[in-house]
């Protein structure tokens, strides 16, 4: 397991490198001046080539990749063009908020996916299965800024049960210590808040679980199924084991690698910033982050963020990775 | 001769499909005494592993149907709660399979699947206590080092082994029947052997029952005391190893032992039943092997014929004898 854990995890030096450079061309492809953008469309084109030279964008590009580089190294992201702050400060509240978000989305999708999933394999052709996989699918085919705004309009303006848009009440904010409001606080031991914060994350939070549950139960279903048939659960029943410990215990286990696979991909994408719900519920997330980056051409905000994002990817694979040698003892000696 | 300790009355097993139901077992009569070994033999498709299935109540519920009765000691499975049907797998009746490959769970060790039986049925048992019949148990198989398998993973074991481990794992609490449906099947010829000595040995030793399904008659030879030969979900011939290797009276029986090779005689080509087993439910009137025998007549194409005993006490499905002699071979 050991050994395994070192050869995954110095696979993940090229892979992040490689990915540094793609988001670092990109980025600089993208048409329009930022120093332009800073000082306005009146600007002189000695004010704008000042900025430009101090900012080092009218240098080499392979220079201010090395430059890049070696800050990324350090810890250091860069400064904000915007805000002149460094982003790897600004970037954690973000972050925290999206990550948050995401796994509140994800436990919501995993319980409730995997579950109807192995109801319906369980129940194969019976009117429940055929009901639930329709809502599956439908899930799958919701627009998930339509599925936020009806979600809104009955849960929060109809019925008036859960609030609108935010991470907490206005009026009693949250002291941030980790950002992360659920652990927050709970450090601080404001139970109400809790309780506030998780009624601020389900509107989002069910809207994002949606895609992800569907998918998770569809292929929970099958693999399942696949399972179910296979010889070693008949000698489980022949063993005297009842259908409910078959299920989750010998059958669960063995159809699980596929599940984790989609867990992980799907967990991968919320925390890529789900930008059409947090822009609907008002998600001080990262997607928010990049997006208002990226309309002020704020450069080493949206490099940091995309890279940001795409580690979090690259480090939620390893952990996939990681968990399948968990389940499968097989995997090790591959 | 004492109450058997299994006694199938009229088991008719049946699956639901689109066009309605299709009988795979029908009218089926067998018992087991204690410590015997009772040989089913016949071609795939039988209704062979369907019979094994029933007794276990492991054919899907959805989708079957299981009439007659499957007396356990006096008890009738087919009217058995789901409860009481989990009571006597695995601790009463036991299985094992052909497939030694696939039987075993690759996710967990061969220790925590032995112990898992045993803890089903004897909660009180600790985890150590367990574990230490479970190595007892392999050791009674035959497998040395039993004490590091426990802790090893399916795919670490041979097909032998990994079958050893099964019938380790059918044993450990003592069954009174144990089920093997063509548990050699899969394996090398020498492992074969190995492996029914090694049931042989725990039928004497343990007073098991086995019911030995298979279509490979060198192991009917070896191990049973009676057999049965199945047909077409129907049981065909009936009679001790003797009688039946030495009197075969069935033209089906008598076609199944002739394609036994023979290695003192030399042959061109070896002698085969021509035709396939009848897809359950296509045959509706005569008798079901008709199609295929040599010997058939009118009358078993349009009859029905019953399981009759002959004088030497072995039983045979057949119109050829119940009439004149001069049908017989």
């Amino acid at each position: 397991m050991f050994a395994y854990t070192i050869r995954r995890l110095s696979m993940l030096v090229p892979v992040l490198l490689g990915m540094t450079l793609i988001v670092f061309s990109l980025i600089h492809a993208i048409p329009g001046s930022p120093a332009q953008i800073l000082l306005g469309q009146q600007a002189s084109p000695e004010a704008v080539a000042a900025l430009t030279k101090e900012m080092g964008l009218d240098r080499p590009l392979y220079i201010q990749f090395v430059d890049y580089l070696k800050n990324l190294i350090t810890g250091d992201l860069g400064e904000s063009f915007r805000t002149r702050s460094p982003i790897s400060e600004e970037i954690w509240p973000y972050l925290a908020a999206t990550i948050e978000l995401a796994l509140f989305a994800m436990i919501i999708a995993v319980i409730v996916g995997v579950n109807a999933g192995i109801i319906s394999a369980w129940f194969q052709n019976s009117w429940f299965d055929y009901l639930l996989m329709v809502l599956a699918l439908v899930g799958v085919s919701m627009p998930i800024f339509w599925l936020g705004l009806m979600e809104q309009y009955v849960f929060s303006i109809k019925l008036d049960l859960l609030p609108t848009t935010g991470r907490d009440n206005i009026r009693d904010p949250v002291t941030a210590i980790t950002h992360l409001y659920l652990l927050d606080t709970l450090l601080q031991g404001r139970v109400d808040q809790f309780f506030e914060v998780i009624r601020h994350l389900i509107l989002p939070g069910v809207a994002l679980a949606t895609i992800p549950m569907a998918i998770i139960a569809r292929i929970t279903r099958s693999s399942m199924l696949e399972v179910m048939r296979s010889d070693y659960i008949r000698t489980a029943r022949a063993k005297g084991m009842s259908m409910l410990k078959v299920v989750y215990k010998h059958s669960l286990r063995n159809a699980f690698i596929p599940i984790l696979t989609i867990i992980g991909l799907q967990t991968g994408l919320l925390l890529g910033g789900a930008i059409l719900t947090e822009t609907i519920f008002g998600w001080p997330g990262i997607g928010n982050y990049i997006y208002s980056a990226i309309q002020f051409r704020d450069y080493p905000v949206i490099q940091s963020g995309i890279l940001v994002v795409a580690a979090i990817f690259v480090c939620i694979n390893l952990i996939v990775d990681l968990l399948y040698a968990a389940i499968d003892p097989r995997i090790k000696y591959r | 001769m004492a109450t058997p300790v299994l006694d199938v009355k009229r088991l008719k097993t049946s699956f639901l499909t689109d066009d309605g139901p299709v009988t795979v077992v029908n009218e089926v009569d067998f018992h087991v005494h204690a410590g015997e070994v009772l040989g089913i033999v016949g071609e795939s498709g039988c209704g062979k592993s369907v019979t094994s299935l029933s007794i276990m109540g492991l054919v899907p519920a959805l989708t079957s149907k299981v009439e007659g009765e499957i007396l356990y000691k006096g008890e009738n499975l087919t009217q058995a709660s789901d409860k009481r049907m989990r009571q006597i797998r695995g601790n009463d009746i036991a299985m094992i399979f052909q497939e030694p490959m696939t039987s075993l769970n690759p996710l967990f060790t061969i220790g925590s699947q032995l112990t898992e039986a045993l803890r089903l049925h004897n909660k009180k048992l600790s985890k150590k206590e367990a574990a230490q019949q479970a190595i007892a148990a392999l050791k009674k198989v035959g497998l040395a080092r039993a004490d590091e398998l426990i802790n090893e993973y399916p795919h670490q074991l041979s097909g032998g082994m990994r079958q050893r481990v099964m019938i380790a794992m059918a044993m450990i609490c003592n069954p009174q029947i144990l089920i093997a449906d063509e548990p050699t099947t899969a394996l090398d010829v020498t492992i074969q052997a190995q492996i029914l000595e090694l049931m042989k040995k725990l039928n004497e030793e343990t007073n098991t029952a086995i019911m030995m399904i298979t279509h490979d008659l060198g192991v009917v030879a070896e191990l049973c005391q009676r057999v049965i030969v199945m047909y077409a979900g129907k049981i065909v011939e009936e009679g001790t190893v003797e009688s039946i290797f030495n009197h075969p009276s069935h033209p089906y029986t008598i076609g199944l032992l002739r394609s036994v090779p023979d290695m003192r005689r030399k042959k061109d080509r070896l002698f085969s039943i021509p035709g396939n087993v009848p897809k359950p439910g296509s045959l509706k009137i005569g008798c079901q092997f008709a199609p295929r025998c040599s010997q058939a007549h009118e009358k078993c194409l349009k009859e029905k014929p019953e399981l009759k005993a002959l004088p030497n006490g072995q039983k045979v499905r057949c119109w050829l004898y119940e009439e004149e002699k001069e049908y017989i071979v």
